[in-house]
């Protein structure tokens, strides 16, 4: 209990003196999270819908060649990306670009460090998102891509109005999850120097040793980040669903309806409007 | 009769590898057909109709619309598509859509109509399907005869000029085939051009006005209705013809 208090009492003499910059490291971190999982999510999404281009055989051969040449890289992005840590990813390309390019490219002052993290833990997100993307679109029934064949749509009128809408929706789970992840694991990033939120944790207790009040700050202020972070992607994810009833409309509120047209089941238009509850839809 | 026919099939043939389901079909649609096909299942009916409307590439032969051959290469199947509709048994609404929009989506990205053009459109065919106080339901909020009438509608919104149907109420339960078919009589009445293939051995009779009997992939007898049921030529068409009026 006494044990409580006295870390209580650090904590709060902590918040005291560093607040703003505890602040300030949440602040980046949140941007740095939010930014490469929303450029992770193109990334995914693009390299999602090049590995799901139909190939048949009856296509041209160079028209083949590309698609497969497509997949490969896109295969050797992934398992590269998923295959080997985030940090070493940071250190390789913080320094090896430059290496590589004679420092015609690199990764300069504040706005370098920036750019170099926003890149990294973009591609990595990528890298997990292609997956992701490529299982939510193939697990769309086919029959909604022959509904829109059969209207005469397009492949790029097919997936943009119809197949990726629907796979969005079921992989805003894994989207969440790379959310909360990136939250967390941008704190790698201060291997090359980025100060997000745990980089602050080092670079304060550096200076006074209150090593495990700073912690608890510090789990305090991620678990509430990632707690916002879940509760906001639930809202998201019950907006995309739309409501679960619907109002019916009356025939007469149709004024451009007129017609003559005698349903036999035209009764059911007259009732007046009702709401219809839905069993919830299943956990997936 | 002596109408340009819409759609000829000749000598069509489809293999999956070395399964052959369809062997040289031929036959003709013309405007204000209502043709039905019948024969028992796995006998192509609904590879023949996927080749009709480009969903499967024929091995073999020629779709003609209007003369023109769409399986030619350098034709382009989606402008053909949006000519000729199809509904499925499986119905295939867009989940992501409520009922006006499933019904809007053609008519504004394939044909260019002005959104309110479409809207229009799309609530006169509901109306005629006698879904139009749905409009504003999701697909999986409604009952399979509902979401049949509503992919009727989608289909007609693209004011095609056939209209394909594949086993239009075989997903059905019971007692929503009736709302189902009733809406198709209505269209047949209409003048419409539809190729039907059922097990519905009443609306074959009684509604089209010219039945095709397939067997193993090759049509085995066709003619009128009337003619067909009660003097079938073909043993095999007498055969299945008995088994179904049995049950
Ligand atoms: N994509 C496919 N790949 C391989 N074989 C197929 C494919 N589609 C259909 N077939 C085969 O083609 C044959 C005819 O199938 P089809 O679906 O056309 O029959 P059907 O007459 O519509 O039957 P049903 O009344 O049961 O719907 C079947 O033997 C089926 O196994
Ligand atoms: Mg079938």
């Amino acid at each position: 209990m006494e044990r409580l208090i006295t870390l209580g009492s650090d904590m709060a003499r902590l918040w005291e003196a560093y607040g703003p910059r505890y602040l300030a490291g949440v602040q980046n971190t949140l941007i740095l999270a939010l930014a490469a999982t929303a450029i992770g999510c193109l990334i995914g999404l693009v390299c999602g819908i090049l590995n799901t281009i139909p190939c048949a055989k009856q296509d041209p051969l160079p028209k083949r060649f590309l698609l497969k040449l497509i997949r490969v890289v896109v295969r050797v992005y992934v398992e590269v990306f998923r295959g080997t840590p985030m940090m070493l990813q940071a250190v390789f390309i913080y320094y090896g670009l430059p290496y590589f390019t004679y420092n015609s490219v690199q990764f300069s002052g504040y706005s370098g460090i920036w750019a170099a993290s926003i890149l990294i833990v973009s591609i990595n997100t990528g890298a997990y998102m292609a997956e992701s993307v490529r299982g939510g679109i193939l697990s769309i029934d086919p029959g909604q891509t022959e509904g829109a064949r059969a209207i005469g749509m397009t492949h790029v009128q097919t997936m943009t109005g119809v197949i990726l809408p629907q796979a969005l929706r079921n992989i805003m789970p894994q989207i969440g999850n790379n959310l909360i992840i990136n939250i967390k694991d941008t704190s790698v990033m201060f291997i090359i120097g980025f100060t997000e939120f745990f980089a602050q944790h080092r670079n304060i207790v550096g200076v006074n040793n209150l090593y495990f009040p700073s912690a608890a700050i510090e789990m305090i202020g991620y678990l509430t980040m990632t707690l916002i972070a879940s509760f906001l992607l639930r809202g998201v994810e019950r907006l995309m669903d739309g409501a679960s009833d619907y109002q019916l409309v009356q025939a007469d509120a149709l004024t451009m309806a007129a017609g003559t047209y005698r349903h036999p089941g035209k009764k059911r238009a007259r009732q007046p409007a009702w709401n219809r509850n839905l069993q919830p839809r299943g956990e997936r | 009769m002596d109408q340009q026919p819409i759609l000829e099939v000749q000598h069509l043939s489809k293999s999956f590898g070395s399964h052959q389901v369809l062997r040289d079909i031929d036959f003709t649609v013309r405007p204000g057909d209502v043709t039905s096909i019948i024969g028992s299942s796995g006998s192509g009916k609904s590879t023949l109709l996927r080749c009709i409307n480009l969903l499967e590439t024929p091995s073999q032969g020629a779709v003609r619309f209007h003369g023109e051959d769409v399986t030619a290469p350098g034709v382009n199947p989606s402008a053909y598509r949006a000519k000729v509709g199809m509904v499925f048994q499986s119905f295939n609404l867009f989940n992501n859509m409520n009922v006006l929009e499933n019904c809007m989506a053609g008519p504004v990205k394939v044909l260019r109509l002005s959104r309110e053009e479409a809207r229009r459109r799309a609530l006169r065919y509901l109306e005629q399907v006698g879904m139009a106080p749905y409009i504003k339901a999701k697909p999986r909020q409604l009952s399979g005869g509902q979401k049949q009438r509503v992919a009727i509608a989608r289909a007609l919104a693209m004011e095609p000029e056939v209209l394909l149907f594949d086993e239009p109420t075989s997903a059905l339960d019971p007692e929503m085939v009736g709302e189902v078919l009733s809406v198709m009589k209505d269209l047949a009445a209409s003048g419409m051009t539809m190729l039907v293939v059922t097990h519905e051995m009443a609306f074959a009779r009684d509604v089209s006005r010219r039945v095709v009997f397939m067997s193993d992939g090759v049509i085995c007898e066709e003619g009128e209705p009337a003619e067909l049921f009660a003097h079938p030529r073909q043993p095999r068409t007498r055969e299945f013809l008995s088994r179904f009026m049995a049950s």
